[in-house]
């Protein structure tokens, strides 16, 4: 009945051919509005095929398209069940958002089409991923959206910075490429298939809980997600990301990319489920990356780094929460988290665009008069961020915390980590909120402060409602989110239901930590005078506690000394020594030789009769004439 | 004392071994040319006592088809001689050592 999905991932691939080919044709308007219409389209196409899927209580349908690589058993199929079904409203719906954004941001840019088809293409291969049935195919999505990643931070690639943030980028998520490839190897070598379907269903049969085959697969599988999902230790492409243009940022950090190694994992639930070892190592990988990431974001001054570094933070409670195996709470998160930090990146972008690209939030405040409909959509995420009742990011974050309380033990320590970053989070996005739209304006003379254009505040607003009542689809009291995505993980063991007392009292705590991390902030930052934040903490932090520079000196450094190495010795000594070797050693052997050619025909016939002598003498030695 | 087989081989091979030290000593080409002669006559006397010796015709024929090909091979060879001869006005064939490395 869906045999018209596979226009999902088509759409957005006819509008990146056109816009790259005939974009500048086309001209700015045509070219923008296409480029949004066609995710929209899209959108629209999943929502009524996803409406129709929930209505009709299938759990999963496998649509097959074509053969792809008869060899290895591939197929370019879709697998349509409620995870798929789930990232694919939210990549296409806060796409086409981000899309309609963008006509606005990028404006009078002289690669305007570039930039569409670029966009387009990044949902395709979005698409690819979570709609994938296969590894193989998954693979395929994964790869184009490190492509596509790659081509939008460095898209003014004339700045020097923004080329290498790119480059950062890829070469960093290339490092978790390596460890998906090699798990998918070891998937094919194992299971002789591709097919989601067919690994999760084997895995019972052939391996025990704990297999050492399973748990080499799901620790480099996580080796692929800490890539795309910027999880430690491969975080650090990602404060580098912001070099792109904001909706750019936007899309990596709530519809795309980022969601991709959360997704990843969710899907190999099955696998991850075999596998505690590796389901603890994430959760604590989880765990460890949120503290750090919001402990840097703390510190931070550019509005745009202090979102990345939060997004890190809020992907460790993603991954924390699968690791735990609270998917649906993970995903959950996921979610609410794609409206509300795409609304936060939106809204930086739109205070950027409105005090002439200043960044430094020690240079703005008191922007909440001037752009009214920023400042109460950007408080509507704040409040969901920082896990405010009743706002979208209480309700996940709360639920993620609350499956780590209950798996007990030493669990119980992640959790205690996981509510001290509740605090902090509520810390530095009151800090940003404050620093930015209260207070008085630091801004520089002569700026005019103005709200944004429609088409930037419209997306602003739909995505403001969601961040606000999204939480609702998924509370303690009603289920629906963890219903809804049951049938894909109706493999694993369910975790017994918390007691209602338990999760009223831990909501709780989550609740009281937030306030107090709102008034610290607010106490500290709402006032004329901003604290110096010079102090040796600050400073380090806002370089990030040095992770780059130590990259940088024993990675990057000993990796450039090894290519000069290669460049001033292997190949002018060996490579070019075995090539000149070989030349003049047929020199040498030519000039020897020439002496044997006199000209003299009696000479050469000396030759032939010596030669014929030395034949006989030969030939009768070996058939023993002699 | 009867003729045997080995009278004519060992005949052949005086024969060719003239033709031989004629090739590698002589510079005229003329005489080179008949030393070659010499050899290939030598050859063929070979063939044919052998082929008497053992009762089988393919030694004869092989004679013929050598002789054949000697007559046609002189046409050519003295050719080549008298070109060479109209260029240099001499026969000397180590005077022709123009590819000479």
């Amino acid at each position: 009945m869906n045999d018209y999905l596979w226009l999902l991932v088509a759409l957005p691939l006819i509008g990146a051919t056109v816009n790259l080919f005939v974009g500048r044709r086309l001209g700015e308007r045509v070219s923008g509005w296409f480029g949004f219409t066609i995710v929209a389209v899209s959108f629209l196409i999943a929502l009524v095929a996803g409406i129709g899927f929930i209505t009709s209580g299938a759990t999963s349908e496998s649509i097959r398209l074509f053969t792809w690589i008869p060899s290895v058993g591939a197929d370019a199929a879709i697998l349509w069940d409620p995870l798929s079904v789930l990232l694919t409203l939210i990549v296409t719906g806060v796409g086409a958002l981000i899309h309609l954004y963008s006509i606005g941001y990028m404006h009078g840019d002289e690669r305007f089409p570039r930039f569409f088809a670029f966009l387009n293409l990044f949902i395709a291969s979005m698409l690819i991923l979570v709609l994938a049935a296969n590894y193989a195919v998954m693979f395929v999505g994964w790869e184009l959206v490190g492509l596509s990643s790659y081509l939008l931070i460095s898209f003014w690639f004339t700045k020097p910075s923004a080329a290498a943030a790119g480059k950062k980028a890829f070469i960093v998520n290339r490092i978790g490429d390596w460890g998906f490839l090699v798990a998918l190897m070891i998937i094919f070598a194992t299971f002789g298939t591709f097919d989601f379907q067919v690994i999760f269903a084997e895995t019972p049969v052939m391996f025990g809980v704990g297999s050492a085959t399973i748990t080499a697969i799901t620790l480099l599988l996580f080796v692929g997600a800490t890539g795309k999902s910027a999880q430690i230790p491969l975080y650090i492409w990602l404060p580098d990301a912001m070099e792109g243009p904001t909706p750019v940022s936007a899309l990596i950090h709530a519809a795309t990319m980022v969601t991709a190694g959360v997704f990843m994992i969710a899907r190999s639930a099955v696998l991850f489920d075999y596998a505690p070892t590796s389901a603890a190592i994430v959760a604590v990988v989880g765990t460890a990356t949120a503290l750090l990431a919001a402990v840097i974001a703390i510190s931070q001054t550019d509005i745009k780094r202090v979102l990345a570094y939060s997004t890190i933070s809020q992907l460790g409670y993603m991954v924390l929460g699968v690791g735990v195996g609270a998917y649906s709470a993970g995903l959950f998160h996921l979610t609410t988290h794609a409206f509300f930090k795409a609304l936060l990146f939106l809204g930086a972008g739109s205070v950027i665009h409105a005090v002439g690209g200043e960044q430094d939030m020690r240079r703005m405040g008191g922007l909440r008069k001037a752009m009214p409909i920023t400042f109460i959509t950007m408080g509507a995420a704040w409040l969901s961020i920082s896990g405010i009742i009743p706002f979208s990011g209480f309700w996940s974050k709360d639920e993620i915390l609350a499956a780590t309380f209950e798996r007990g033990g030493w669990w119980m320590g992640l959790w205690l980590i996981g509510i001290l970053v509740a605090l902090l989070t509520a810390f530095y996005m009151t800090r940003l909120f404050v620093m930015t739209f209260l207070g008085s304006s630091r801004v520089e003379e002569g700026i005019r402060v103005h709200e944004s254009p429609g088409t930037m505040t419209f997306p602003l607003i739909v995505l403001a409602i969601f961040s606000t009542f999204m939480g609702w689809l998924n509370t303690p009291f009603r289920l629906a989110f963890e219903h809804y995505l049951a049938p894909s993980f109706s493999a694993l063991e369910h975790p017994e239901e918390a007691e209602a007392s338990t999760l009223i009292v831990l909501g709780a705590i989550a609740l009281a930590v937030a306030l107090v991390g709102i008034a610290a902030a607010w106490r500290r930052y709402h006032r004329d005078e901003m604290p110096a934040e010079e102090g040796s903490f600050w400073r380090s932090g806002r370089a990030g506690f040095h992770v780059d520079d130590a990259y940088g000196r024993w990675i990057v450094a000993p990796g450039r000394a090894a290519a000069a190495w290669c460049a001033s010795f292997v190949d002018p000594k060996v490579i070019d020594g075995a090539a000149h070797g070989i030349a003049d050693g047929v020199r040498g052997s030519g000039t020897g030789l020439r002496v044997m050619q006199t000209g003299q025909v009696r000479w050469y016939a000396s030759g032939i009769a010596v030669a014929g002598v030395v034949l006989i003498v030969v030939f009768l030695a070996i058939g023993g004439g002699f | 004392m009867t003729v045997t087989v080995t009278w004519y081989l060992i005949l052949a091979a005086g024969l060719f071994s003239m033709g031989v030290a004629g090739v590698m000593i002589r510079r005229n080409a003329l005489i080179m040319f008949m030393s070659i002669e010499l050899m290939l006559n030598s050859v063929n006397l070979t063939f044919v006592a052998i082929s008497r010796e053992l009762g089988l015709i393919e030694g004869q024929v092989a004679a013929l088809f050598v002789m054949v090909i000697a007559a046609a091979e002189v046409t050519v060879g003295l050719a080549i001689i008298v070109a060479i001869f109209r260029k240099k006005a001499s026969a000397n064939v180590d005077e022709l050592a123009e590819l000479k490395g």
